[in-house]
């Protein structure tokens, strides 16, 4: 599988007031195609800010996002470099993301419209791609107001694949749907990323998704990546007291009443952002030296990476044990 | 003895076409102490199930049947009637703390509120049984709280600050709607943790509404899922998620996503979506979904099933029937 989307260092700062919020800190990360990516953490810790830059909708002001060989700018008004078109994005919420006074043909037709391609033809295209999300082809004609919430996420998931994506990041795709549609959406996207060899970014906070659907799992903590690894070793095997944590506080739907665990304390505000190992005052394990010492992301001899004291690059992972 | 009992209630919304019937004959039991969970999709009734409780149905709803609390019959009562039951003996929770809180008022005023109304104290003896209050919920430092507004804490502060409110009359019933949806799950697990405790220091009794069966193994007692308004199957938490009998139970268990990693990075999930509300399916409402569906359940409404002790069914093909093992 062949590296379709790099990042380095990308750091995204927001302007709120004249103070500066770190809101992702200098994170690298890869994706190869045909390979979902899930990135969870709690709200707050800038999973969809990174989303957002990945595609370009914000600017980084460090570091950059390397997609297929060029370096990703930052959108404007003008017209983007036609190489992008396969970097796509869906969003969370599907009534929010779609125009309600446009037709639903017109608006999947607009990305190959932009690209030169006439208006016959494109529509032609809307209808076969909606019958892929499993839409009637009719649909076309309709407007976002005729259609429940699955149904949108699959226009918005139609609207993405016009462009025939490489790389699509999904942000929260099927947090806002109904239980039933959250299965079926799911599914459409593992088909598609099977189907057309993409890469996609799976950014969610439901956990039991990701584990399921995803290949590699990224966990961010307060804007880095605390952990990467598949998603065995992050489940059975979590290297960092945080990925730990995370997944101790999943229920289990066992009807054995066990009681998940709790990570007493909140995400830090980003503005004033701990010194030393952000999850430091969180952090179960915590040593004197976390408190000033920042630890890097380093690869472990399974191949995973993982961004803390309790580990040494190059060897095998240290158990975390947390009582 | 049950502090609950609802019999046969049914619930009538006026919509745009006329009247339509979201929660129908639905009957069950909240015991002293006990922590019943509702689950089912958006759709099946169980938010107006516990608004009918409070006589908090939107304008033109009715509801009929008996709800009969703490010895007496509630649905009778008359707004004002209402207006001292809420919040002194039944108390609610909702999902978004950001909303059902008030932003521009403090704390303080929030939670002293119902005390000053409902119990006529003192605001000093307001404000001392205030600060009490949210050293039970856990929030650091309940002085300097009382004196903040709600944008200043996270989620699972705020939802904390509203078990707070709902608290401070000593109600015997708490009603949560989807009280940790909107809350990651790390923060999730302490308001699992705090409910537990609650049940345990003050034998509250507690109605928890989520389509979380994840959140419901952890906290309940029992458990009641419900379907286009109707209940389809409730029993014992252990029953019911581990050896459910209705093939919507089963359904929904079967597209937990966590539960095993398979080999396929398919979910599972039932065909088709739920009924919208005054278009519900004829007969079982279930029918049209199920795979199990024979003509007697297009035609008549689905019967109970006893299956054992509390446990029990509402489906027309009697799983215990011909081979006597149950839908597999």
């Amino acid at each position: 599988m062949k590296e379709i989307l790099s990042l380095s260092n990308v750091t995204v700062d927001y302007n709120r007031n004249g103070n500066i919020v770190r809101a992702v800190a200098g994170v690298d990360l890869t994706l190869k195609s045909g390979e979902i990516l899930g990135l969870v953490g709690e709200s707050g810790c800038g999973k969809s800010t990174l989303g957002k830059a990945i595609v370009g909708i914000l600017q980084p002001s460090q570091g950059e996002v390397v997609f297929d060989g060029q370096t990703v700018k930052k959108l404007t008004r003008g017209q983007r470099p036609n190489h992008f078109r396969n970097l796509q994005m869906i969003f969370q919420d599907p009534y929010g993301s779609l125009n309600p006074r446009r037709k639903i043909g017109i608006q999947i037709a607009d990305g190959l419209l932009v690209a030169g391609v006439p208006k016959d033809k494109a529509l032609a295209r809307a209808e076969e791609l909606l019958e892929k999300v499993g839409l009637p082809r009719a649909a076309v004609f309709r407007f976002p107001h005729q259609f429940s919430g699955g149904q949108r996420q699959r226009i918005s998931i139609a609207r993405a694949l016009a462009a025939s994506p490489t790389v699509i990041i999904a942000d929260e795709p099927i947090s806002a749907l109904d239980t039933s549609s959250q299965a079926q959406v799911a599914n459409l996207l593992v088909s598609l990323v099977e189907e057309f060899n993409m890469g996609m970014i799976f950014v969610s906070h439901d956990l039991s998704i990701v584990r399921r659907i995803s290949d590699r799992v990224a966990v961010m903590y307060l804007g880095k990546i605390v952990e990467v690894g598949t998603v065995d070793q992050i489940w059975n095997n979590p290297s960092h007291p945080y990925t730990k944590a995370l997944i101790s506080a999943i229920p289990h739907a066992d009807g054995t009443s066990f009681m998940p665990k709790d990570l007493p304390g909140d995400v830090p505000n980003p503005l004033n952002p701990p010194n030393g190992c952000r999850f430091h005052p969180r952090c179960p394990l915590k040593k004197s030296e976390c408190e000033d010492n920042e630890p890097k992301l380093v690869k472990l001899s399974d191949d995973r990476s993982v961004a803390c004291i309790l580990q040494k690059a190059g060897t095998p992972p240290n158990p975390i044990l947390i009582n | 003895m049950d502090l609950l009992t609802v019999k046969d209630l049914t619930v009538t919304l006026a919509t745009g076409s006329g009247d339509a019937q979201a929660v129908r004959n639905l009957s069950f039991t909240v015991g002293l102490g006990e922590i019943l969970g509702i689950a089912g999709e958006s759709g099946s009734g169980k938010t107006m199930t516990a608004l009918s409780l409070l006589g908090l149905l939107p304008y033109k709803g009715r509801a009929t049947g008996s709800i009969n609390f703490n010895g007496r019959e509630i649905l009778t009562s008359t707004k004002r009637e209402y207006r001292d039951l809420r919040g002194r003996e039944i108390a609610m929770i909702f999902q978004d703390p950001m909303t059902s809180l008030h932003p521009m008022l403090t704390i303080e005023v929030q939670l002293t509120e119902h005390l000053i109304h409902h119990r006529k104290v003192s605001k000093e003896a307001a404000r001392r049984s205030a600060l009490e209050l949210l050293s039970i919920v856990k929030i650091p430092d309940p002085a300097a709280a009382l004196t903040a507004h709600p944008t200043q804490f996270s989620g699972g502060m705020r939802q904390r600050i509203a078990i707070a409110i709902a608290l401070a009359c000593e109600p015997k019933l708490l009603i949560a709607d989807e009280p940790t949806t909107a809350l990651d799950v790390t923060v999730q697990a302490g308001i699992l943790k705090l409910l537990h405790q609650l049940r345990k220091d003050k034998n509250l009794s507690v109605m928890v509404i989520t389509h979380d069966l994840g959140v419901l193994s952890s906290l309940t007692d029992r458990i009641m899922i419900m379907y286009a308004g109707s209940e389809v199957e409730s029993g014992p938490t252990s029953d019911i998620l581990q050896r459910s009998h209705h093939p919507y139970t089963k359904g929904l268990i079967a597209a937990l996503p966590g539960k095993v990693k398979a080999a396929s990075k398919n979910l599972t999930s039932i065909e088709g979506m739920p009924p919208e509300l005054g278009n519900f399916p004829s007969g079982c409402a279930f029918h049209p979904r199920c795979s199990f569906t024979i003509d007697a359940c297009k035609k008549e409404l689905p019967k109970k099933v006893e299956i054992n002790g509390e446990h029990r069914i509402f489906c027309p093909v009697n799983p215990f029937s011909k081979s006597g093992k149950g839908i597999e």
